[in-house]
């Protein structure tokens, strides 16, 4: 026996003998994970929050949290000698003076995009394969729990270099708190100490940006990966592939070096964003004071759909007994997205309320399959767009010569009238590629290849599709009706009709093909 | 639609495909082949910590050199990130192309188990928490559910209670500013008082009041102070008489404060007379009071009555006479 596994056999002897843990561990060492490009989002998430840990905590080494007021003296020249916040003193500080605090400032911002950005990617992979639905509604919800504390920490994040364009984001989240009726103002001056902008806030986000929200996504991101493992990850269907089973590779030594290993491609993507990619570049903007702005105010992209409601809001005011009531600001700012992050944490549960259907679900939908669903992520992802893009009216209109009434009318109705055009379209193209899954099946691939028969008739060669394609293609649930067993209260009513039709609607579907049609057809002299 | 016939014959799952071998499983070469190039990638990370160390010590944190598309750029902090990357990434590389050559990729099957617990142990847990519960007699002894109910219901006031000094109370707060009747206006940022005549037809100045003699001026005044003068020609106004007299010899001020969200109004439009706001594109038309004319903002900006002292400085008339700045539940907006 060599030394080395020697060694190693010593030191599981020396740990077993006090956990016990040889068993447990010996099973999870041989844990199955399926392998499919997109089962990397969620490892896009966990290894940039990783990132985010790492760089965070070297900002906290050189960066002052308070507002008290400073002179600037260090090597940026152009602001010598100008009043602004020890936060934004010690954070030009930490760009031009600490060796490698520019990269760790731009790859922490990087970092945060990318967070982000994975997040919804992973949402839009969970959402339109179903994995979401029974036993995974858990960590559906928790997911949501993540973005949306992923939002405030990005946001909290980049207002607290202090600069002019992060201290407008500010001014703009206090209005939202001071517009919340009977007890605004007073959720304003608990939060900043007093008036706008006050010396309180930054130390304030500052403790819940490093430690309040990283504790929370640590014990949430815990748990979430708890669950997976614990339930096994789902799998796209294919030949072997069952419910009941899950096929893959075993994470001792494949899944280990390749996650692993993947950890240090998404360190090493982002540490190159980070060098040669400015980000963030605060020194350009100045110090933050409420009498000045710069132009082209734009928040990171995350928050920019919400900027774009508020914009293209407008302006309804209530003025009555003497009270304001802003619904330029509550609407746009809290209502809608309200109303969209609460529909989306419910979505499970109203799909099977809608579908009657209470069984576990392993295998993933392929999205064309389910084209209810699909149209309407589509028709979500078209709504959050146009807020988006009208949250860069003013960039879009210097650009492309347009003027921002132009745009702001596009958005305003396009927000409203494109979502359901977005929906009919999107269903169809499902049921569309339903139909050419249909034809694959029943009649093979098209070659190209053009034959001249006997009698000088022209036909092109299709070739069949292997056993294993065409179970693929064919696998999937067909949609029941309502289960006939169900109460007869559970249709009738209001309820009970609404019910019945958004069934009907989920059940749309093409009949998928069977072997019994394939014979039918090869019998009937098919090619 | 459904397929639950009997004489239907769906297609039959041909189970998992056979395993095909790899070039290195089965050719020597090509596995010494895909050994050598891992180990490649591997010693590139060492020559990025390498690069790391080496401009992190040999080179001068303000030495700029200009790029193509990046423009002006410090060498340092590029070299670094360049080193941090090829250190973490060929490290990654590396473990995936190992993984991927030489680790078995046969895949495994492995079954799910059902995650309802048997139908006795869900008995017990019921059985368990009912006598669990009896045995507490929490059904039994109102008193104590009770008492303790109204004991735990107001834990929850101690932490809000604690709050109640993370800031003071509103008040006036958000109703007044600074500005009194005789204050004078004073150039931002350089401080002095300004005459009219300082003041060009087409110019556009911020001003914030004087303060009492030993009164430091804070960020919190500045935030609600600002005000932004526009001298137009006064046949250009379009107003009412008694907003004609707040303005002096076509010189016109307006709260710098968005009446929205409460950004800096500060894009000033020469030709149109429009103020602009940058954050969300609010348009206040100067001729006409600020009133708006496009953009979410409800209401137009505060006007600030001026005139001039004795000694020719411009100072206001009298304090803003509607609060200034976003909307707030306790604003009376009957009057503006």
């Amino acid at each position: 026996m060599k030394t080395s596994q020697k060694f190693a056999g010593s030191t599981a002897n020396y740990v077993d003998e006090r956990t016990g843990a040889a068993a447990w561990v010996k099973k999870n060492l041989t844990k199955v994970f399926p392998d499919h490009w997109s089962f990397m989002l969620g490892e896009i998430c966990l290894y940039s929050f990783i990132i985010l840990l790492l760089t965070g905590t070297f900002l906290t080494f050189w960066f002052d949290p308070s507002q008290r007021d400073v002179v600037y003296h260090g090597s940026y020249l152009p602001l010598s000698g100008i009043h602004m916040s020890a936060a934004y003193d010690s954070t030009l500080h930490l760009s031009f003076d600490v060796r490698g605090g520019l990269l760790m400032r731009q790859i922490h911002h990087w970092a945060a995009l990318i967070f982000m950005s994975a997040i919804v990617a992973h949402l839009f992979r969970v959402f339109f394969t179903g994995a979401f639905r029974k036993p995974r509604e858990f960590n559906w919800l928790i997911g949501i729990g993540l973005l949306t504390f992923g939002i405030v920490e990005g946001f909290l994040g980049y207002s607290l270099p202090d600069d002019l364009l992060s201290g407008t984001g500010i001014r703009i989240a206090e209005a939202i708190l001071q517009a919340i009726p009977v007890v605004g103002s007073y959720l304003a001056f608990f939060a900043f100490g007093g008036p706008f902008p006050g010396t309180a806030f930054i130390p304030r986000i500052f403790i819940v940006h490093v430690l309040l929200l990283p504790g929370l996504f640590l014990a949430l991101i815990t748990i979430h990966l708890m669950l997976v493992w614990y339930q096994k990850h789902t799998q796209y269907p294919g030949p072997g592939r069952t419910e009941k089973n899950v096929v893959g590779y075993p994470m001792l030594p494949v899944y280990m070096a390749k996650a692993g290993g993947f950890f240090f491609v998404v360190f090493g993507v982002t540490a190159f964003l980070g060098a040669v990619a400015s980000i963030n570049p605060i020194w350009l903007y100045g110090p933050y004071t409420p009498g000045q702005i710069s132009a082209g105010s734009q928040p990171d992209w995350y928050m920019g759909w919400l900027d774009g409601l508020v914009r293209m809001s407008p302006p309804l005011e209530t003025h009555a007994f003497g009270h304001t009531i802003s619904w330029n600001i509550l609407i746009p700012g809290l209502i809608i997205p309200g109303i969209l992050f609460t529909g989306m944490a419910l979505y499970p549960f109203i799909e099977s309320w809608i579908t009657g259907d209470k069984r576990e679900h392993h295998l993933l939908d392929r999205p064309r399959n389910a084209p209810n669903r699909t149209a309407l992520g589509v028709t979500a992802i078209t709504f959050i767009l146009i807020s988006l893009a009208n949250g860069g009216n003013d960039i879009i209109a210097t650009h492309f010569h347009l003027t921002i009434n132009g745009i702001m009318w596009f958005t305003r109705i396009g927000l409203i009238v494109v979502p359901p055009i977005a929906f009919v379209i999107t269903k169809r193209i499902c049921l569309s590629l339903q139909r050419a899954d249909r034809d694959l099946v029943l009649h093979g691939r098209e070659t190209g290849r053009l034959v001249m028969m006997p009698n000088g008739e022209m036909i092109e060669v299709h070739e069949p599709l292997s056993d294993a394609q065409k179970w693929t293609l064919t696998q999937h649930q067909q949609p029941d009706a309502l289960p006939a067993p169900l109460p007869a209260s559970a249709l009738v009513g209001v309820k009970g009709k609404i019910r019945a039709r958004l069934n009907r609607a989920h059940m749309t579907q093409v009949p998928a093909p069977t072997l019994t049609e394939l014979k039918e057809l090869e019998a009937g002299g098919h090619h | 639609m459904t397929n639950n016939s009997h004489d239907v014959e769906r297609f039959q799952d041909p189970g998992l495909p056979a395993h095909v071998h790899r070039n290195a499983d089965v050719d020597p070469k090509a596995e010494k082949r895909a050994e050598r190039q891992v180990s490649i990638l591997f010693f590139l990370s060492v020559l990025g910590t390498l690069l790391t160390i080496g401009s992190y010590v040999g080179i001068k944190s303000d030495k700029f050199v200009y790029l193509p598309i990046m423009g002006e750029t410090n060498l340092q902090q590029l070299l670094l990130g360049l080193g941090l990357t090829a250190t973490t990434l060929f490290i990654g590389l590396g473990a995936i192309q190992w993984a991927k050559k030489l680790m078995p990729d046969q895949e495994i099957v492995a079954e799910r188990h059902e995650f309802r617990s048997a139908e006795s142990d869900r008995e017990d847990l019921v059985a368990t928490f009912r006598e669990g519960a009896a045995s507490s007699g929490i059904g039994r002894r109102k008193l104590i559910k009770f008492s303790l109910a109204s004991a735990l219901g107001l834990v929850g006031l101690t932490p809000i209670l604690l709050l109640r000094d993370a800031g003071p109370l509103p008040h006036e707060e958000l109703d007044t500013t600074d500005w009194r009747a005789g204050t004078r206006l004073l150039l931002d940022p350089a401080g002095t008082p300004i005459k009219a005549s300082d003041l060009e037809v087409g110019a556009v100045a911020q001003v914030l009041p004087e303060l009492p003699v030993g009164t430091e001026r804070t960020l919190e005044n500045t935030g609600k102070d600002a005000v932004l003068l526009i001298r137009l020609r006064p046949e250009d106004f379009n107003l009412d008489a008694e907003r004609l007299s707040w303005t002096h010899e076509g010189i016109i001020a307006f709260s710098k404060i968005c009446t929205h969200m409460g950004c800096a109004v500060a894009l000033y439009e020469q030709q149109t007379h429009h103020l602009l706001c940058p954050c969300h594109q609010s348009t206040f038309d100067v001729t006409r009071a600020a009133k708006v004319i496009f953009g979410p903002a409800a209401r137009p900006l505060p006007q600030l009555a001026i005139d001039v002292n004795a000694d020719g400085y411009l100072v206001a008339k009298q304090p803003f006479t509607v609060p200034i700045g976003p909307s707030f539940w306790e604003r009376n907006s009957s009057n503006g």
